[in-house]
């Protein structure tokens, strides 16, 4: 790297980019502020870091009476069923129907593979009403399990597409040698084609997860009003109820956000592959 | 790996059939059929009946009536719905020029030489990753008229310019895009710079030193170099900006006076809030095909820009 002095302009160019950052990050710095203020140092000096007596106690309250069902405590126990059963399903199902894709090669499958190439790209908004319909006879709404099944279909196409591409690029010497070996077709697919696709399952598990974790118009249409509510519905109700206590609206919008920040944080490289190279398959 | 291998047979076993794959067995079609359930379910069959509904009256509960093309001629008639279809048109065109901008910059910006690019990088790629709604919640406050901005403005003795941010139908469109367009700028920077690692080095390098010649170098060198990176940058922003929901919702709820609601808004107070279902349809119907047609003149244009590099 012999070619990148750092030069003076470097300096000039370093100086004004952390400063950029840090207007940048500004909304950060109130969020964390202003969720350990006291109603009182609000109103009194809403700039200033509260570093004096910081007001845990806001972050109790949002935890317990926060939203209108069982408080954010509630909320976050609903997202964490919501994202990780919905991830789960979503792995299982888009990597076996893209196995089935990317193996066979008759014009059926490639069809199919247009299918859902077509459905990555057209948006489901229209498809709302149907759905919603369909899942209010069948008594999906304000279950877990129904908005898992809408989540694994919504996000499938995206999902297939990656895992086509990837399984595509695959050599299939190791599934004919478990197949020589005797391993039945479901034993070759988990024992041995899963654990080849763990880089791409990966990437499909942060982007899904991401998403669910961060959906609030699907869950507000199939969930509001019920005790499931995720994060997303529970900090509404939150607001709508709380309008001007901030603090305790930001307390319940860290609670939100602090566990995908805390991922980020540590996982960052697969994040940045995910959102900058995943798209491209 | 010989073909000759003779594979003990199974339930499964079908004849062979040449390809890449022609060594293995294939997998059955009972593997991919959940899947192809929820594809036809999701994606095509429920649009397919959203698009009838469309035409209809119906209110959720009771019977439908087909009405014809009435709905389409209410969104052409009224102030609201044309409006929202405006705003998302703006919202959408601006927002997508601002985060290719902004983005590209930060990305230019980043790439090499400064010493703390990684955590500048995780800075502003950090808010990409965060709730939409919770993210907008914070904005909220910092425009309120007590707010952060208003409170720092009139910190650096700029009171004239205290404003309320979002009751004001002419600024709080633009407050809205100032949001989307901070959330989302990171996400185009770690894109662009994915595409800057096939740029030579020292070809940017040159290009950030010297005045002049560096714009020359930059438009010759790495624009056309990432070229792709502003292909998937735009499909992805034009898609999110025209399907914006969450910031407008949690910001001003469409108003104030109607003058921040969007398509997407407008299809959920419809149908979800007014119970008219026919009518909510009709909107989600004129968003699919703005966005497809949209999609594709923008898949056509990339597509055109880049053979001619």
């Amino acid at each position: 790297m012999g070619a990148f002095r750092y030069t003076s302009r470097s300096f000039v160019r370093e100086l004004a980019m952390i400063l950029a950052a840090m207007l940048f990050s500004l909304p950060f710095y109130f969020l964390i502020a202003i969720s350990l203020k006291s109603d009182r140092q609000l109103t009194r000096e809403p700039l200033k870091p509260p570093l004096a007596d910081p007001n845990w106690g806001n972050y109790a309250d949002a935890w317990s009476n926060g939203g209108t069902t069982g408080g954010m405590g509630r909320a976050f126990f609903n997202t964490v069923i919501i994202t990780v059963g919905s991830v789960v399903c979503l792995v299982l199902v888009s990597s076996m129907t893209a196995y089935v894709i990317a193996r066979r090669t008759s014009k059926l499958s490639n069809g199919l593979y247009v299918l859902f190439v077509i459905g990555f790209i057209m948006p489901a908004t229209l498809g709302l009403v149907p759905v919603y319909v369909v899942m209010r006879s069948a008594g999906l709404l304000a279950t877990y399990h129904g908005i898992i099944i809408l989540h694994t279909a919504g996000i499938l196409p995206f999902a297939v597409f990656l895992y086509v591409g990837f399984i595509r690029a695959l050599p299939t010497e190791y599934e004919e040698a478990a197949q020589v070996d005797g391993a039945g077709m479901l034993r070759t697919f988990f024992r041995v084609v899963i654990p080849l696709l763990r880089p791409i399952t990966t990437t499909v598990a942060m982007l899904s997860g991401l998403i669910v974790w961060n959906d609030f118009f699907i869950a507000l249409i199939f969930m509001s009003g019920s005790s499931i509510g995720t994060l997303p519905v529970a900090l509404n109700s939150f607001v709508n109820e709380n309008y001007t206590q901030w603090n305790l609206v930001f307390a319940g919008a860290t609670i939100a956000i602090l566990p995908v920040l805390g991922v980020f944080v540590v996982a960052q490289r697969q994040f940045v592959r995910g959102l900058a190279g995943g798209i491209r398959g | 790996m010989s073909r000759r291998i003779t594979v003990p047979g199974g339930w499964w076993r079908r004849r062979r059939e040449d390809g890449p794959a022609g060594g293995a067995r294939k997998p059955p079609w009972t593997l991919a059929f959940v899947g192809v359930v929820l594809l036809i379910g999701m994606h095509f069959a429920a649009p397919l009946s959203g698009g009838v509904y469309a035409f209809t009256d119906w209110d959720g509960f009771n019977s439908a009536n087909f009405v014809g093309w009435d709905n389409f001629r209410e969104i052409m008639d009224s102030q609201v719905q044309r409006n929202a279809l405006l705003h998302t048109l703006v919202l959408a065109a601006c927002y997508l020029v601002l985060v290719n901008v902004v983005g590209l910059v930060l990305a230019l910006a980043l790439n090499r030489t400064l010493k703390s690019r990684n955590v500048l990088r995780t800075l502003f790629f950090a808010p990409a990753v965060l709730s939409p709604l919770a993210v907008s919640y914070v904005w909220q406050y910092m425009f309120t008229y007590d707010g952060a901005i208003n409170r720092m403005l009139g910190g650096i003795a700029l009171d004239s310019l205290r404003h309320e941010w979002l009751g004001d139908p002419s600024t709080a469109i633009w407050c809205v895009l100032v949001v989307m367009v901070w959330q989302h700028s990171g996400q185009a920077m770690i894109i662009y710079l994915a595409g800057l690692q096939g740029v030579a080095d020292e070809l940017e390098e040159a290009a950030v030193i010297d005045g002049a010649r560096t714009w020359m170098r930059l438009r010759r060198v790495t624009l056309p170099l990432l070229a792709p990176a502003f292909t998937i940058v735009s499909t992805l922003m034009l898609i999110s900006g025209l399907r914006v929901f969450d910031q407008v919702y949690a910001l001003t709820g469409g108003g104030p006076v109607y003058s921040t609601e969007t398509l997407a808004t407008q299809v959920y107070q419809q149908t979800f809030v007014e119970g008219r279902f026919g009518f909510g349809a009709s909107i989600a119907m004129v968003m699919t095909v703005l966005i497809s047609i949209l999609g594709i003149v923008n898949m056509m244009y990339q597509r055109r820009r880049e053979r001619r590099l």
